[in-house]
């Protein structure tokens, strides 16, 4: 029962990290430019399907590495061409717009790769157990909680210490002044929503060694990543963090004691914690 | 009643005779019935989820959600309950009624984008329930075993079952007093008020409005409607699964909204009837039809902001 628990735990701290790495990006945009970034999931299939593409020629280690940066470049490209020119609009057209974005991903996906989910090679030193004890702790899993917390860290780290990330902190709260002050905010703008995307495309390369890949991966995972934004509070991206690892935990435990409310769950979470703190558990108090 | 008010009824009359008459145009011009009827249908759920939308000003995203619990309430009704097609529209609209009144209080006080995140989020619970609940709801086969039943008015019946024109007419007599009743509410003071606070929230709370109860009742209304919607719609497929609560149904009745334009009170519905004709269009056409529903919400997007309305109203002006 205990090996149960924690096998379970264990997958929902997994999925949880791929719920905060997505929700981190879609954070970082919304808090910027207020847009919700519906094609968010879309961007993660790619970033999955272009490491695919790329590991015959590239292996596991290139594709990890090129792959999210095509996708953040591909993410910078839809801001500039499509996103920009709805910025001070109704935020109801830059909705629609991702909405229809996502569509086109996820049918583009399916057209150039098919429909079927396709195998993907991770090393097969990562596949084996490490334990016989803990069957499930095999080295890929390990592997992936690894790189998502050195991206995190590495995020924090951007956004704490360099140039960019305080102008991104800075923009967050107060754009106008910080357009004043000489930044070129369409500029900023840009790179954030390609920050953004490039960590959707990393959570797609690891995904997909995880769950397989198939075009219709980025919608489902989109949905719990706005849980995680809004249980962890608005505007704030520990706040993010925290609500990914947290309602993945949940449903990892939902499943061993009732398993058909396993994707349930963290919507219920989610009423609860909008009955008891409307503002998300580490958003600040009044901002939204 | 002055020449103006007469001038204001203009449309209105056009669109009833345009509806009443379509069983005898729309097969002239190369449609069917069952299509006019889907139009009508999604029109009633573009024109609920509008009232606030464009009339009240705010951002819901999660409509689907109602407009599938209208659909199973009425698709489980008849299942399991009566076979009454009256009933099943009554009990699957206030099954959506009910769940959009609880929820409201929790949603009310958010704005914008997280009004829409939020909505959104919300919805996928009833997803996941018709889904894993497979025993009651058939999961993702769907539900069912059920067809509506033929209208019993004790000395006589109508088969609404085999004759789509009189189901139709069923469809339409329900969507006018609908619409009615709609258009009636937003004459209203209250109508009025939810104006206000589209126009300007901060100046309404000066005067004293209880806004965030004026939004939680436009909610409940608006959600009832597309409950109505959603019930009449498992009637029209006579089946109903887990994609009428999908997100991405949501996002439909929106882009039917803006398409036809959200300020005026007949867009969604013109909304719809475009969406409709090119969604069934493109999937006899195409496989991806998806990639071009898609492209046609970046179109809507970037050229067409204002809608069909919008644009026609804005070339009369000038």
């Amino acid at each position: 029962m205990t090996q149960l628990v924690l096998f379970n735990v264990f997958n929902g701290l997994i999925v949880g990290a791929f719920y905060a790495l997505m929700a981190l990006g879609l954070s970082l945009i919304l808090n910027l430019s207020g847009v919700i970034n519906f094609a968010h999931g879309g961007f993660l299939a790619i970033g999955g399907y272009i490491a695919f593409a790329l590991i015959p020629y590239i292996g596991f280690w290139g594709g990890l590495l090129l792959a999210p940066f095509l996708t953040a470049f591909l993410g910078v490209i839809v801001e500039r061409v499509l996103i920009r020119r709805l910025y001070g609009r109704d935020p109801l057209y830059s909705l629609l717009l991702t909405f229809g974005l996502a569509f086109i991903f996820e049918d583009g996906t399916r057209f150039i790769w098919g429909a079927q989910s396709l195998p993907f090679q991770v090393p097969g030193w990562l596949v084996t157990p490490l334990s016989s004890d803990y069957f499930f702790l095999t080295g890929y899993r390990l592997f992936m909680v690894i790189v998502v917390g050195a991206a995190v860290i590495a995020l924090f780290l951007i956004l704490g210490w360099t140039r960019l990330g305080i102008r991104i902190r800075a923009g967050t709260l107060d754009l106008e002044t910080v357009s004043v002050l000489g930044v070129n905010v369409r500029i900023l703008r840009n790179l954030n929503f390609g920050l953004g995307v490039y960590l959707a495309g990393l959570a797609g390369v690891l995904a997909v060694g995880q769950l397989g890949l198939q075009p219709t991966i980025g919608s489902s995972l989109i949905m719990p990543s706005f849980v995680a934004i809004i249980v962890g509070g608005l505007g704030s991206l520990p706040g993010t963090l925290l609500g990914g690892l947290l309602i993945g935990v949940a449903s990892g435990v939902t499943t061993v004691f009732f398993p058909s409310a396993t994707e349930a769950v963290i919507y219920v979470m989610m009423a609860l914690v909008l009955l008891v703190r409307p503002r998300g558990l580490l958003g600040e108090e009044g901002r939204f | 009643m002055g020449s103006g008010d007469l001038n204001k009824q203009v449309p209105n009359f056009v669109v009833l005779m345009l509806l009443v008459t379509l069983p005898y145009w729309l097969p002239a011009i190369g449609g069917y019935v069952e299509l006019g009827t889907r139009v009508v249908v999604l029109g009633l759920a573009a024109m609920a989820l509008n009232f606030l939308l464009g009339y009240t000003g705010v951002l819901s995203f999660g409509h689907a959600a109602y407009f599938g619990l209208g659909a199973y309430g009425t698709g489980m009704t008849i299942r399991y309950l009566v076979p009454s097609t009256g009933l099943g529209l009554l009990i699957g609209t206030l099954v959506g009624t009910i769940a959009a009144a609880i929820i409201g209080p929790m949603i009310i006080r958010l704005r914008g984008v997280y009004f829409a995140m939020v909505t959104i989020a919300f919805g996928q619970v009833f997803y996941f329930m018709a889904f894993r609940w497979s025993s009651v709801t058939g999961g993702d086969d769907g539900l069912i075993g059920w067809t509506r039943q033929p209208l019993n008015f004790g000395f006589f019946s109508v088969d609404i079952l085999h004759d789509p024109t009189a189901f139709y007419y069923l469809v339409f007599a329900v969507f006018a007093v609908a619409a009615g009743v709609m258009a009636w509410l937003l004459r209203s003071p209250f109508g009025r008020t939810l104006i206000a606070i589209r126009e300007n929230e901060r100046r309404a709370r000066f005067l004293g409005i209880p806004v965030d109860q004026h939004i939680w009742i436009s909610w409940v209304i608006s959600c009832g409607f597309v409950s109505l919607a959603g019930a009449l719609y498992s009637l029209v497929n006579n089946f109903v699964d887990p994609r009428a609560l999908y997100w991405t149904q949501s996002g439909d009745f929106v882009i039917m909204a803006v398409l036809g334009g959200m300020r005026s009170f007949w867009g969604p519905l013109i909304g719809a009837a475009i969406y409709v004709v090119l969604q069934d269009y493109l999937s006899s056409q195409t496989e991806n039809w998806q990639s071009f529903i898609g492209l046609f919400f970046v179109l809507v997007v970037l050229f067409f902001p204002r809608g069909v309305l919008g644009m026609i109203r804005r070339k009369v002006m000038s």
